[in-house]
Parts: C-alpha cells; sequence; structure tokens
C-alpha cells in the first residue's frame, strides 16, 4: 500500500499549480518573476505545491520499508568481507527468488555494538573469535548457530612501488619504515592479530610509536595504497583487492588461527532465512566464492 | 578506574591546542578576505564567494578525502611539501590543525563579511579625509565597528573547530596522545565498549564548551 501512496503524492507535487507555473515561466521568459497577474495567483499556488510536498514526506514517513518485496536479510559482517560477501549475495538472492541481501560492514566490534545497541541485523559474521565471544556474552547471537565458515591470512603489505627491503616483523623495526598502518586493536580484529603476533616476538613495544591506527582494515589498505604509509597490517584476501597498487612483503606468524565466525543474531526476525545464508556459506557454491576471493578453508 | 593525568585529558588539551590555533588562523584569513569582498569588486567574486562557502555545505568527509588527496604524499601540494621542505602533514596534530581550519573558515569569513558591510562608508571616508592611512582606518575605524560581528563568528568557528571530527579523522588518524581529539576518542571509546570513559570525555566536553560559551558571551557583553 505504501508505495502506492508515496506515488500519488509525489504525481500530486508534479502535477500541483505550483509545479506548472513555475515550468511555464522558465520555458517563456527565463526567470522566476511572473505577470502582475501571476503574481496575484501565486501564494495559493505556493501553498498547493507545499502542502503537496508535505504529503509526500508524510507518505514517505509512514510507509515501511519495501513492502511486498519479499524478505530482506540484513547481514553485518567485517570490513574484510566486503568483496566475497557482494558476491556471496548476489548468489544467495539468484538461488532464493524474492529474497533481497542487504550488507553493512565495519570492524566487527563496531558491529558488535550496533547489534548489541538493537540495530535490526539477521546475521554477525566477524573476523575474530574474541568479537563473536564478546556478542555471545552479550547475549547479542544465539551460540547454537555460530559457526566457522572461512580462514585467512594476515600479511604485512606494502606500496607496490615501495623499495623497502621489508621481508620479517624484525625489518619494521628499521628507521626508514616510519609509518606502519594496523587496525586500532580494541576494535579491529586485524589489529588485534597483529598485536598479538608482534607481542609474541617482543616487537609491540618498539614499533607501537610507528602505528597509524584505523578504523577497520580496508583503512589499513587504503592508506598502503596511497603510500601514506611505509607499511601496514591487512588480510592477504585485502591486498587481492588492490593487486596493482598493494604488494605482499610477507605473512604474519599469528599465535591463532585466522578463522571467521558467523552466527545468526538473537533479534533476528526471520531466523529461518538466516540459517539458510549460513548454509549457503557452507555449501559448495558458497565456499568457491570465498576461495576465489582468497579465503581458505576453516 | 580513569587515569585523569594522562588519560582523557591529554585528547583534551590536543583538542583545545587544535582548536585555538585553527580558530586563530582563521580569523587572519576570514577577516582579510572578508575586508576584500566587503570592500572590492573583482572577477570570480562569486564563484570565490560560492568556494569559500563550501566547507559548511560538504560533508566532512568529503572535505576530508580533498585533504588527503592534496596533502597526501602523493598529492601535488603534500608531494612538494616533502619534496622541498621534508615536510609531512597527514597524520600530524598540524594536519587536524588544517582540517580545523578548513570547516571552521565559512564561519568567521560569513560573519566577518556581513560585519564589514555593515559599517558606514561614511565614518572611514571622514578618517580618510583626517588624513588616516589604509591601513588605521581598517584598524582604528573599520574593524573596532565590525568587531562584534566577528568575535560572534570566531565564537562559532573555534565551537566547530572543537567538534570536527570526519575531516580530522581522515587526515590526522587516531594516534593517541598525537592526533587523537576529543571527539575520535570518544568514538573510538564508544565503538570498544568503554562506556566509563566515553561518558566521561562526553561530560569534559560538554563542560568545557559550555565555560567557553558562557565565558565569550560574556565577553561580547562587555564589547557592548
Amino acid at each position: 500500500m505504501g508505495w502506492h501512496q508515496v506515488r500519488k503524492a509525489y504525481l500530486a507535487v508534479l502535477q500541483s499549480p505550483l509545479m506548472r507555473v513555475r515550468a511555464s515561466q522558465l520555458l517563456t521568459d527565463g526567470s522566476m518573476i511572473g505577470t502582475a497577474n501571476r503574481k496575484q495567483n501565486y501564494p495559493s499556488v505556493r501553498a498547493c505545491g507545499v502542502l503537496g510536498l508535505l504529503l509526500s514526506a508524510m507518505a514517505l514517513l509512514v510507509t515501511s520499508p519495501a513492502p511486498g518485496f519479499g524478505q530482506e536479510l540484513v547481514v553485518s559482517a567485517a570490513s574484510s568481507l566486503t568483496n566475497a560477501f557482494r558476491g556471496m549475495g548476489g548468489a544467495f538472492e539468484a538461488a532464493h527468488a524474492g529474497t533481497k541481501v542487504v550488507f553493512n560492514f565495519a570492524a566487527s566490534d563496531m558491529l558488535l555494538r550496533q547489534i548489541v545497541e538493537g540495530a535490526p541485523v539477521d546475521l554477525f559474521a566477524s573476523a575474530d573469535q574474541e568479537a563473536m565471544d564478546a556478542a555471545s556474552k552479550e547475549g547479542a547471537i544465539s551460540p547454537a548457530t555460530r559457526i566457522n565458515f572461512a580462514a585467512n591470512r594476515l600479511v604485512v603489505a606494502l606500496p607496490s612501488d615501495s623499495r623497502q627491503p621489508v621481508r620479517s616483523l624484525a625489518d619494521l623495526e628499521s628507521i626508514a619504515v616510519k609509518r606502519i598502518a594496523i587496525g586500532q586493536p580494541r576494535t579491529v580484529p586485524a589489529g588485534r592479530y597483529a598485536k598479538a603476533a608482534l607481542e609474541a616476538v617482543k616487537s609491540w613495544d618498539a614499533l607501537h610509536r610507528k602505528f597509524i591506527y584505523t578504523q577497520n582494515v580496508r583503512q589499513s589498505l587504503d592508506y598502503i595504497a596511497r603510500g601514506e604509509v611505509d607499511a601496514g597490517f591487512v588480510y592477504g584476501t585485502d591486498v587481492r583487492v588492490m593487486s596493482e597498487k598493494v604488494k605482499i612483503a610477507f605473512d604474519v606468524p599469528t599465535p591463532q588461527r585466522i578463522l571467521y565466525p558467523i552466527a545468526v543474531t538473537r533479534r533476528s526476525a526471520q531466523p529461518k532465512l538466516a540459517r539458510e545464508f549460513i548454509a549457503f556459506l557452507q555449501s559448495k557454491a558458497g565456499q568457491r566464492i570465498l576461495e576465489d576471493s582468497g579465503f581458505a578453508q576453516p | 578506574m580513569i587515569n585523569v593525568v594522562n588519560g582523557p585529558l591529554v585528547p583534551l588539551l590536543l583538542t583545545l591546542k587544535v582548536a585555538v590555533l585553527a580558530t586563530l588562523i582563521v580569523l587572519a584569513f576570514g577577516v582579510a578576505w572578508a575586508y576584500l569582498f566587503a570592500r572590492k569588486r573583482f572577477p570570480g567574486r562569486d564563484l570565490l564567494d560560492a568556494v569559500f562557502t563550501l566547507p559548511l555545505v560538504l560533508p566532512p568527509t568529503v572535505l576530508g578525502y580533498y585533504l588527503l588527496v592534496v596533502l597526501g604524499r602523493r598529492g601535488w601540494i603534500g608531494y612538494w611539501l616533502e619534496e622541498r621542505l621534508g615536510l609531512r602533514l597527514i597524520f600530524t596534530w598540524q594536519g587536524a590543525v588544517i582540517a580545523a581550519s578548513l570547516v571552521a573558515f565559512p564561519l568567521v569569513f560569513k560573519a566577518a563579511r556581513a560585519a564589514l558591510e555593515g559599517v558606514d562608508h561614511h565614518l572611514e571616508n571622514a578618517a580618510r579625509v583626517l588624513g588616516a592611512t589604509e591601513v588605521e582606518v581598517f584598524f582604528r575605524v573599520t574593524l573596532p565597528l565590525a568587531w562584534r560581528g566577528i568575535l560572534a563568528g570566531t565564537m562559532l568557528a573555534f565551537a566547530r573547530a572543537m567538534g570536527e571530527f570526519g575531516a580530522t579523522l581522515m587526515i590526522a588518524g587516531s594516534i593517541p596522545g598525537k592526533t587523537q581529539t576529543i571527539s575520535i576518542a570518544i568514538y573510538e571509546a564508544v565503538q570498544a565498549g568503554q562506556d566509563h570513559l566515553a561518558n566521561f570525555l562526553v561530560l569534559l566536553t560538554s563542560l568545557v564548551c559550555v565555560f567557553v560559551l558562557v565565558g565569550s558571551g560574556k565577553l561580547l557583553q562587555r564589547q557592548h
């Protein structure tokens, strides 16, 4: 019912005397100042137009989004999943006629905050276990639906025109490397993995003055691609997205494996469809999409 | 619970430093341009006026992107600065000052222009007849008469510079103690679920802003 109302209200505005008068004025004399006769009509004419605009705005407000458009599945996913999940969404929509998959990409902990604060999300896919554990503890997800669906690797990447001989974490301590992009460890899993790896080899304290903290891993990638930093911690899959501008220097050994968990949220309006999406991720077709983006099997 | 000495006060002091410097820069440039606009006609005046108003209407992320492209290591100004002078603005507090100045500029410019245009020409001409030089006319007649309007714009500019977030985050990053201003510290505390820290920072900012507004309001009354 809603869209029909909006359309009607919109047409009413278009057909209102205000629009016609304005259009004809523009056509005839190229100015908004009409003849004296037109000027006299102006106030009532304007009222008509304003009323039409108000009506259409009200119709927009009361309209629920996309009625009769099928189901909508909202997926909050870690930034590093951006490209793989876009492909996944298209394939899932093709396999489930009438379903629309909407994605919300950001650092895992930011998504977690949004879900805890009550964002209408059906699925949560994070880049590390810590974010999902926190979601579980806050009662934001159904733990029974939680499953690891992909694996990744952490790398140190350089701008592709960089000539710096960086081959290990120890090389990052050289004075030639001035700035290193790293996800803010408090909110970005890529930053947490990097921090754990650096603490394991006792390099964190030596390096932390060089760090440029980013809001998500794709921001680190962007800073590397622009050459604003000399190096940065990103996932192997991220480098493939910008392979002309960014190159991998070396793989970072992380104390924990990089595994991506996904779970249905506690407040999901359509848990059945959400579980179908998880099943699709694990299917052959789903795993092929993840592989094409460079993710490994969990 | 909260380390006040080297914790939340650091972003506050940094924010005040950035906002004060940005306000001073904007005051100088804003009044100079406003004077030019109020007194002279020159080609491209309307276009320049639109460009100067742009930071008021463009989203801060757009401004941040422009700054990143222009001042970045591969941007044309950024490249020149680094090659010739060894200066880098991205990820420094100076970069944050530039971001804050950019967003605050139209507020001073608009207010100063209106104030300067409101100054009676006869008074300026009277001063000239009495032998004052152009510089004397500006500082002893025009500026004192337009001062209240300029100060009001400056106050708004300071408030805007204090609250600047988007463009700053994009070009200065969020380096604790160096470029992490209070608005960015609040954002990060909220995202990390550190509600205690966020509450404290929000209260602190609110108090400082109220204090600044009341203080400058008093100053304005006294000018009257």
